[in-house]
């Protein structure tokens, strides 16, 4: 069969997926409780289309793959349909997308199992599933927007998942608003787009001339846009919270898929950026300062999600400076291998959590203070996260290696036409040496040293069941969630390899950047070439290894021989500087005091005062409403309707007379 | 079907919820309710088969004149030093349609909804609505300015009414008296609305008699589109004795768009407006949200725009800041409303602003996407007003903070809630985010419209996030807290029956608006055109 009559199916079917499990599990009772049916079908829902992926990229011939399903909008002078396009880039990520979310769906079969929820849960991870397909395959920037706004929505239900728990719904409000935020300045960007060129389709506005002040406006307003959707500075205050959410979400959107759509879209218009070289340098600024401040936060966490959902900030925040130096198909590299990695740590954390939960032996099972020695109980998944931290880390030959060294290298290599490139890189070395700390920190105090829980033998009403007492130990999840997991492993081990550095064959064999995103004359992703002598190559990556390893071993010794009191030593190592770290720089504090009270005083007092007081103050005052009131209506409300319909008769009589006279 | 024949069933329809009335004085209150059901059955029916002729054909010919179009003589009357020629002429085109249709399918959901929620005065409350219906219908379709103007004011009394007698109970304070909320809303909305229409008035006035001397030799004349076309004729009669052209058309501009923006309502002519919306029975508000607020911006697109392009042209720039100003603050009072009704109501304020943001930007995207505008927010805004209508029949409080976690125990209500809410956000995918991407995008592109304000119209989409959100999270989610809040009931079959056609209008607008835009465009470039032929015929403005 040919495969184009097959594409549009990656849109239809998860959109089928989450119409049917919505509108069945709406409606009927019964089919809510049809775990297998539900979780079987959504997960089909995901994985048929990474199936024709996978057949699209296998028989792909260098030409873009169209097809359009039907218009949207349209007036004399813009057309914008459902139109989509499958390119070089896009099949990437619409490879990771359906790739990492079928792994995500199959161990949410099980991990969601029980929740009252469980089909709306299906329903919102198929509906994430078609808008960030609308993301990643529109052909125009109104198809992407509307998965940019779908994929958030979907988010917002999902961190507001348990509704319940008042501050789950507040985390979920304050992804959608922070997020809206960026959007705004998506919104603008195309209107400036739409305002120069007159189009919005890619095809026709990437590849012209602009003027170098609205190609750097359009520039700055996208970047924008990302730092909300992909959670940088001064934007990204919304991620961490997001955690809030069910696990294998947190996994999907907030690390593996939606959060890179910013880097998605900046790469997807590398051609104009390509010229707007202030703005990188800008990107590559604001992508250091993300990273280091995420990573440093990190450290300071004791919330196995929080430090994932820092760590990811952190990551986010290299891929922007990948993007900031020119090197946009490094930054895609980087999306694919973080993908990889941090999903299987996000799925990991799940696994951990869901065991903690079980056995009831902390007061709060995502607490890594209250861990330790989970290894012994949880083979696979201890193995599984080890084999990400060190991928994650840097520590070659793992994918995070590959991705990272890439990152600091074109960075240092963007130093010789702009000096400020060298501090980025610098920024972005002590970031890759926090990060391999503070995962080491993480992976040890959950799995390592000694148990710091006590799971309860018979302590609770659940004792006299014939569930003898070991049932209450923390213990390996089953297959379909361990399964996803190696999976997710063995890729974070040999995804690397699609980027080998330069010095191996003058990058002929970087197949990603040099093969299939930034090959021949006219690129998909136009990369600003900038390479580094060989010497500095091998310094470079030599001292890369070094941070990683060096990094790693620290966190190790420190957290297997003190356990928790490595923290201590930490401590006093940086003294009252740990406590800011701890309290995230008080940024949410500062956006408190600074944005959102004065906003709602404002509106409070001011416009509030202006409405009741002035405007208001000012029409009661004009007619003295109160007395006309009383007269009229006492008169009125004694007749029947007869008179009413008299006195309406009377009213445009009068107008008509009026007239005559 | 002849044209002419379609033309006349235009008349029939205007009168059609009229003859309900006498049936129901006559055949007593129980029948009422099914009475008013049947006769806005009918008049839906019959709109819709209108709509159904009017796509067959183009709507306005070659010479500028609606295809749809019936003239009564209706006064003509010679009194010696004035003659009078007054028809009833009545037309429908692009832009009116969907308003029309608009308007029979919320009174037919209006009275639905009511049947159940309505028990006192039933005889007079249908009667209302049904007069009501003729106003609104009469405004949309008529072409006669003096005919308009009939209409205009014939909705207002059973508005007047609507809120007055079957409003909420309760009491406030108004300059140290005590009166009863629901009075004082309605008059505040009768006496706002009459200001504006009585200025109006002695325009249409005015301009009858001078489009009568230019045109028809003093015959006294408020043919709307005789007045259209003639324009460069009574520009020259105007500075042939003694006037100054542009002078009298910015007046008249001014004296018509009072009238329209009180309606609208925008800042700061919008006080009636949390008020009368807040006070007024469910299907009041319905009615006011979805279709009485659309006559002001409906007022402006039909009647400034042609009659007056140049002083439109001339004040674009004052009406898009009014647009920008009704965005940011009606969001940012809807944000500290403790009142769900009137959290809803100023939010409209902000939503009428983007359309009349898209109306002054005079180009094709921006015209469109006002038109669809009007029937996105009628459609988003009555399914919230119902909603919090439903909510209030069961809890008897409209109080944010006497709510928290009721999603629990109500869960097709909080769907419901939840896609209304979306589609107010302007969420891509439900139909008002085409609406507002269209109006701002071309306001954009316009250059009637400095960029900077539709930047700050466009930070509305952030406010409406947060207040719409924040009450959503406030009333939905949480632990429940008051304890009678856990036997609400959910929604009934007849109440989701009400919901449902919105919500579905909600997703077939949002992914396949092209077939409406079309339809609109039909008539709006039309319009767009007239406003940019006006800087020919006035090339002393140096407009460019």
């Amino acid at each position: 069969m040919d495969i184009q009559n097959l594409l549009p199916l990656v849109v239809i079917l998860p959109f089928t997926g989450a119409a049917i499990i919505g509108l069945l599990g709406f409606l009927s009772p019964n089919f809510r409780k049809q775990e297998g049916l539900i979780g079987g079908l959504a997960v089909a829902m995901v994985a048929i289309p990474f199936v024709i992926y996978l057949i699209a990229f296998l028989n792909f011939d260098g030409k873009p793959l169209i097809f359009d399903l039907f218009s949207w909008m349209e007036t004399p002078d813009l057309k914008i349909r459902f139109s989509y396009e499958l390119d070089e880039l896009s099949l990437i990520m619409g490879m990771i997308v359906t790739g990492v979310g079928s792994l995500i769906h199959l161990y949410s079969i099980s991990y969601m199992h029980g929740d009252k929820g469980y089909y709306k849960y299906f329903l919102y991870l198929n509906l994430f599933i078609f808008a960030m397909t609308n993301l990643v395959l529109g052909d125009n920037l109104v198809v992407l927007f509307l998965g940019w706004e779908g994929v958030g929505a979907c988010s917002y239900f999902l961190i507001g998942f348990w509704f319940k728990d008042m501050e789950k719904a507040k985390a979920a409000q304050k992804a959608f608003v922070a997020n809206r935020i960026g959007d705004f300045a998506l919104l603008t960007a195309m209107f400036l787009i739409y305002s120069t060129t007159g189009t919005l389709t890619f095809r026709e506005f990437l590849y012209i001339g602009y003027d170098p002040v609205t190609l750097k406006w359009i520039c700055l307003l996208v970047f924008i846009a990302a730092t909300g959707k992909s959670a940088q500075i001064p934007l990204y205050v919304w991620l961490p919270d997001a955690m809030a959410g069910p696990t294998p979400v947190s996994a999907l959107i907030h690390a593996a898929t939606m959060v890179t759509s910013g880097i998605y879209l900046i790469a997807r218009m590398s051609w104009m950026y390509y010229n707007a070289h202030e703005v990188l340098a800008f990107i590559a600024i604001i992508g250091a300062l993300t990273a280091v401040s995420a990573a440093m936060t990190a450290i300071a966490q004791n919330d196995i999600k929080k430090v994932l959902a820092y760590s990811t900030v952190s990551q986010l925040g290299f891929m922007f400076m990948a993007l900031g130096a020119g090197a946009f198909t490094t930054a895609i590299f980087h999306v694919m291998t973080h993908a990889f990695f941090k999903a299987c740590l996000f799925l990991g954390s799940g696994s951990v959590i869901h065991a903690m939960e079980h056995a009831h032996a902390a007061p709060d099972p995502q607490d890594i203070r209250f861990m330790g020695n989970l290894k012994k109980y949880m083979p696979h998944t201890s193995k599984t996260f080890f084999i990400s931290t060190l991928a994650i880390a840097g520590i070659p030959p793992l994918a995070g290696f590959f991705s990272k060294d890439e990152i600091l290298g074109k960075t240092f290599a963007a130093g010789h036409e702009n000096t400020i490139y060298y501090l980025v890189w610098f920024i972005g070395i002590c970031t890759a040496f926090m990060t391999a700390f503070y995962m080491t920190r993480l992976y040890v105090l959950t799995f390592e040293g000694k148990e710091r829980f006590q799971y309860q033998r018979t302590h609770d009403e659940h004792a006299h069941h014939e569930h003898d007492d070991h049932h209450h130990e923390p213990h390996e999840s089953p297959a379909i969630i361990t399964i996803p997991l190696w999976i997710l492993a063995i890729l974070a081990i040999v995804g690397g390899f699609l980027g080998l550095p330069e010095i191996i064959g003058h990058g002929h064999y970087n197949w990603i950047s040099h093969h299939w995103l930034g090959g021949g004359g006219s690129p998909l992703v136009k990369n600003i070439t900038l390479h580094a002598s060989f010497f500095t190559e091998i310094i470079l990556i030599v001292l890369s290894i070094a941070i990683g390893v060096i990094g790693v071993s620290l966190a190790w010794k420190l957290y297997t021989t003190q356990g928790l009191q490595g923290d201590e030593v930490v401590k006093s190592k940086l003294g009252g500087f740990y406590k800011v770290l701890q309290n995230k720089f008080y940024v949410d504090e500062f956006y408190n005091a600074v944005i959102v009270r004065p906003f709602v005083f404002l509106s409070d007092r001011f416009v509030m005062f202006l409405d009741k007081e002035i405007v208001d103050g000012a029409v009661n005052g004009a007619a003295d409403l109160t007395d006309i009131t009383g007269g009229i209506i006492k008169k009125l409300q004694t007749g029947l309707i007869q008179n009413y319909v008299l006195i309406m008769v009377c009213g445009v009589i009068a107008v008509i007379a009026y007239l005559m006279l | 079907m002849e044209k002419e024949t379609v033309s006349l069933l235009l008349n029939v329809l205007i009168f059609l919820p009229i003859v309900g009335v006498p049936f129901i004085l006559v055949l007593g209150k129980h029948q009422a309710k099914y009475i008013a059901l049947v006769i806005t059955i009918l008049t839906f029916l019959l709109s819709v088969f209108i709509y159904y002729e009017y796509q067959k054909h183009s709507t306005i010919d070659a010479a500028g004149d609606y295809v749809f179009k019936s003239a009564y003589v209706w006064l003509k009357a010679n009194l010696g030093y004035i003659y009078y020629d007054v028809n009833f002429i009545t037309g429908v085109d692009g832009v009116s349609i969907y308003l029309v249709l608009l308007t029979t399918f919320l009174f037919v959901l209006s009275i639905w909804y009511s049947m159940n929620a309505i028990d006192d005065k039933v005889k007079a409350y249908y009667s209302m609505l049904l007069l009501l219906e003729v106003g609104v219908l009469g405004v949309f379709l008529s072409l006669d300015l003096i005919v308009f103007y009939i209409f205009f004011e014939l909705g207002l009394i059973p508005m007047y009414f609507l809120i007055g007698m079957w409003g909420s109970k309760g009491t406030q304070v108004v300059l140290g008296r005590e009166v009863q909320a629901r009075v004082y809303a309605a008059v505040k909305f009768f006496l706002y609305t009459l200001v504006g229409s009585f200025v109006m008035l002695v325009a249409i006035l005015f301009l009858g008699y001078i489009a009568g001397n230019a045109l028809k030799n003093g015959t006294f004349t408020t043919d709307f589109i005789a007045i259209t076309k003639g324009y460069t004729q009574i520009q020259a009669w105007l500075s042939s004795n003694g006037y100054s052209p542009f002078g009298v058309e910015k007046w008249l501009f001014l004296a018509f768009a009072l009238s329209f923006l009180i309606k609208v309502p925008v800042f700061p002519l919008h006080t009636w407006l949390p008020d009368a919306h807040t006070q007024a029975p469910t299907a009041g508000s319905v009615i006011l949200a979805g279709v009485l607020l659309k006559m002001g911006t409906y007022g402006l697109v039909r009647f400034c725009l042609p009659l007056f392009p140049a002083a439109s042209v001339y004040y674009a720039s004052t009406m898009c800041w009014l647009g920008m100003i009704g965005i940011i603050y009606g969001g940012m009072a809807a944000m500290v409303q403790p009142d769900m009704k009137k959290l809803v109501a100023y939010s409209s304020v902000a939503h009428m602003g983007f359309i009349v943001i898209g109306i002054f930007s005079f180009n094709n995207e921006a015209m469109r996407g006002a038109i669809l505008q009007m029937i996105n927010h009628g459609i988003s805004t009555p399914a919230l007003f119902f909603l919090v209508g439903m909510m209030y029949d069961r809890t008897h409080t409209r109080l944010i903070e006497k709510y928290q976690g009721i999603s629990a125990v109500v869960p097709t209500f909080t769907l419901m809630f939840m896609l209304s809410t979306l589609a107010s956000v302007g969420l891509p995918g439900l139909n008002g985010f085409v609406g507002e991407f269209l109006i701002l995008l071309g306001a954009f592109k316009s250059n009637y419209v400095s960029n900077g304000i539709v930047v700050i119209s466009t930070t509305g989409v952030i406010i409406a996030a947060v207040y719409m959100l924040w009450m959503f999270r406030r009333v939905m989610f949480g632990e429940i807290i008051h304890k009678e809040n856990h036997g609400i009931s959910d929604l009934s079959r007849s109440e989701i029956g009400v919901l449902l056609p919105l919500v579905l209008l909600m997703f077939i607008i949002g992914f396949h608006a092209t077939p409406f835009l079309s339809e609109i465009g039909k008539s709006s470039d039309v319009i767009v055109q007239t406003v940019f032929q006006s800087k020919i015929a006035v090339p002393s403005l140096g407009l460019n």
